[in-house]
């Protein structure tokens, strides 16, 4: 059976180019880029390269702005932890209600340790309220940290408009931009961002390497001492294989974000129009002007999100839902809860997500099974 | 992802008796759609008192679909009183043992099969709250089902309760009092667990408990008047002793025999005991 992989926010294929570039750091490039002999220090010049790669990607105005971490989440902890610790005195942290858990974590850690923390609302297409946001900016120097793009409907941010805001009254902006990396294009220097995260794996890099941009300036502490790499903010020798494998996937991710933002978001409309059209009682959570290109998250009144993804599996298809059932705490999505969905349409929810490896084929197949799916579940359902 | 059993895994895909009887004898609907599960049951009995058709409709997950379909193939062919008897941990075994945190649609199970019980005996419909008082509002679980699953589901923490029942779930309001149910329960568990029991004891242990209430109720009396007393065999509830040194030749020893011997047996080992002497 082929597998039809359409949970790419989830993680991603690790790209043949990816792989082939980091070959040689796992077999005969194996030395220290700290030392001073030949053999270790030649290896420094690829983790450079790769820095660059990075910054290209994002568009930071100096590699040096770009510190390796081992993945997304200690690129967000490094930020909001090591960002806020940095800055004078206790402060206030302004976040938002559907940040992930790599976000909502550390800022709970900081108002545990006596930090003021404001949770911002967001509306029923999972907009932000930046209404509350100039409220809460007004009343004294933040650190501000608001995702970029969403991981479980693609709802993008007015980062441009939060960081002018954070700015305004002194305080720092940080960006979880691990889903908005690769996929819509971006130039930091231009904007009012002063640190953001990004992950490999969500960009067909392999998992456990990460990056976090930190514009020149801005003061951070970091949360791993002990050696003078990254220029002090991360100790610990470099994961040279991944942060080579990292650039090499930045690379490719600019040389596709047309494609992303053309053939993967014609796929992903096809995808949704097709699926509203065939199941009815079936709506698209999310504010679909401001979207990421691959992401659509559905939900199905009176049948159940485990269910469906349970039977999706048996034919070969991987997606996601927002259902309690799948996580295993009886809480479904925070995110679609904060839109104020209403309860069954959550517990219902469906998230597909693309990439440049999917094909009108994978499309075909979730458009030929899904309809049949809902069908028997709503068979077996009482509500119907 | 869910480790589930391959009994689990059928049921789900292949569920039995989905639907609805026509004209059920009896009916119950539990859960909702904003708890994020429901389960319908229908029963019709035949002339014999037994479940002769049972069908389901379900909301909800794999487990929860599974726990239907096995729920509806356990009590067909069985009588109410049968039926009854079912637990939610027999849903659970029938199925080959449920994740931990999925415990709670074997439970949605037993307590569909209790709402349509009661439809069928009191041509009403079942709720909740005709039997507790609700603790977890997020979820509608009243004092009474988190006090079973203490009590028959072994729940030990809130943890334990969230996922049996699903208390303490949502908002997390009532967890206080959830700890506050939990503590009483324990404890009364406790003190019952800790109740001496009337066991039906082995001959062994019988004349072991009888040489230990002599050696400790009786002897050191007759030893401060210079007697003591032989335990010479026990037939049954026949006691049969020797008094030894002044006992022996005392003329209120037969008083000494039943007043103190034979009463302190039959207090601390059984009621029905006689003590025989002989000299």
């Amino acid at each position: 059976m082929k597998t039809v992989y359409v949970d790419n926010n989830a993680t991603t294929q690790i790209a043949d180019e990816v792989r082939e570039a980091m070959l040689p750091f796992l077999t005969d490039l194996w030395g220290n880029p700290s030392s001073m002999h030949t053999f270790g220090g030649q290896v420094k010049k690829h983790v450079e390269a790769a820095r660059e790669k990075v910054a290209a990607l994002i568009g930071a105005a100096d590699p040096q702005e770009v510190t390796f971490t081992s993945c997304g989440s200690e690129s967000n902890n490094l930020a909001i932890r090591g960002g806020a610790e940095a800055m004078d005195k206790p402060l206030h942290v302004i976040t938002s209600k559907v940040e992930h858990a790599a976000v909502s974590g550390p800022c709970h850690y900081l108002e545990d340790r006596g930090f003021r923390l404001t949770k911002l609302d967001v509306d029923s297409q999972g907009d932000l309220d930046t209404g509350a946001l100039v409220h809460e900016v007004k009343s004294g120097k933040s650190l501000t940290s608001i995702m970029w793009a969403n991981n479980e409907t693609g709802v993008i941010f007015p980062v441009s408009q939060i960081g002018e805001l954070v700015h305004e009254f002194g305080g720092i902006f940080h960006t979880d931009a691990v889903q908005a990396v690769g996929k819509i294009p971006m130039n930091v220097s231009e904007l009012p961002i002063d640190m953001l995260s990004l992950s490999g794996h969500k960009l067909h890099a392999p998992k456990g390497v990460g990056a976090l941009y930190i514009r020149r300036g801005t003061k951070v502490k970091p949360l791993v001492l002990g050696g003078h790499q990254e220029r002090g903010r991360r100790a610990g020798t470099e994961n040279v294989p991944y942060i080579v494998g990292l650039g090499v996937a930045c690379d490719l991710a600019g040389k596709k974000l047309s494609e992303e933002n053309d053939r993967v978001k014609a796929m992903r409309d096809r995808l949704e129009q097709g699926i509203l059209a065939c199941c009815p009682g079936s709506r698209v959570n999310g504010d679909s002007m401001h979207r990421l290109p691959n992401t659509t998250n559905i939900s199905f009144d009176f049948i159940e999100g485990e269910a469906i993804l349970l039977m999706l599996d048996d034919r070969g298809i991987c997606a996601s839902t927002g259902s309690a059932c799948a996580s295993g705490s009886l809480e479904p999505s925070h995110v679609l809860r904060a839109m104020n969905v209403p309860g069954t349409a959550v517990h219902g929810s469906i998230r597909f997500s693309l990439s440049t490896y999917n094909t009108d084929e994978d499309i075909d197949a979730v458009l030929t099974e899904l309809p049949k799916i809902v069908q028997r579940l709503r068979e077996l359902s009482p509500f119907v | 992802m869910w480790d589930y059993t391959d009994k689990v895994n059928e049921h789900f895909r292949n569920p039995h008796n989905v639907g609805k009887v026509e004209n059920p004898d009896g009916e119950g609907q539990v859960g909702s759609l904003a708890c994020g599960d429901a389960l319908k049951l229908m029963f019709k009995l035949d002339d014999e008192g037994r479940i002769s058709e049972a069908k389901f409709q379900t909301f909800g997950c794999a487990s929860a679909i599974a726990s239907s379909s096995a729920l509806t193939d356990m009590i067909i062919g069985k009588t109410l009183e049968e039926a009854e008897k079912i637990t939610n941990k027999d849903i659970a075994d029938y199925l080959g043992g449920l994740p931990k945190q999925k415990v709670h649609c074997s439970v949605m199970g037993r307590e569909a099969l209790e709402a349509a019980i009661y439809n069928y005996r009191t041509g009403k419909t079942w709720s909740k709250e005709i039997e507790g008082e609700v603790v977890c509002h997020c979820f509608g679980v009243t004092d009474k089902e988190i006090e079973e699953a203490i009590r028959n589901n072994d729940a030990q923490t809130v943890e334990d309760l969230t996922d049996t029942c699903k208390a303490g779930g949502g908002c997390g309001n009532c967890i206080p009092e959830l700890e506050a149910i939990l503590k009483r329960v324990t404890a009364e568990m406790e003190a019952e667990k800790n109740k001496p029991v009337q066991m039906p004891m082995t001959n062994l242990q019988k004349i072991h408990l009888i040489e230990d209430v002599i050696d400790r109720e009786v002897r050191p009396a007759l030893r401060q008047d210079g007697g003591d007393l032989e335990l010479i065999d026990v037939a049954g509830d026949i006691v049969t002793v020797r008094f030894r040194g002044a006992c022996s030749g005392c003329v209120v020893s037969a008083i000494t025999l039943k007043d103190v011997v034979e009463a302190r047996l039959k207090e601390n080992v059984s009621e029905d005991i006689t003590v025989e002497e002989i000299k």
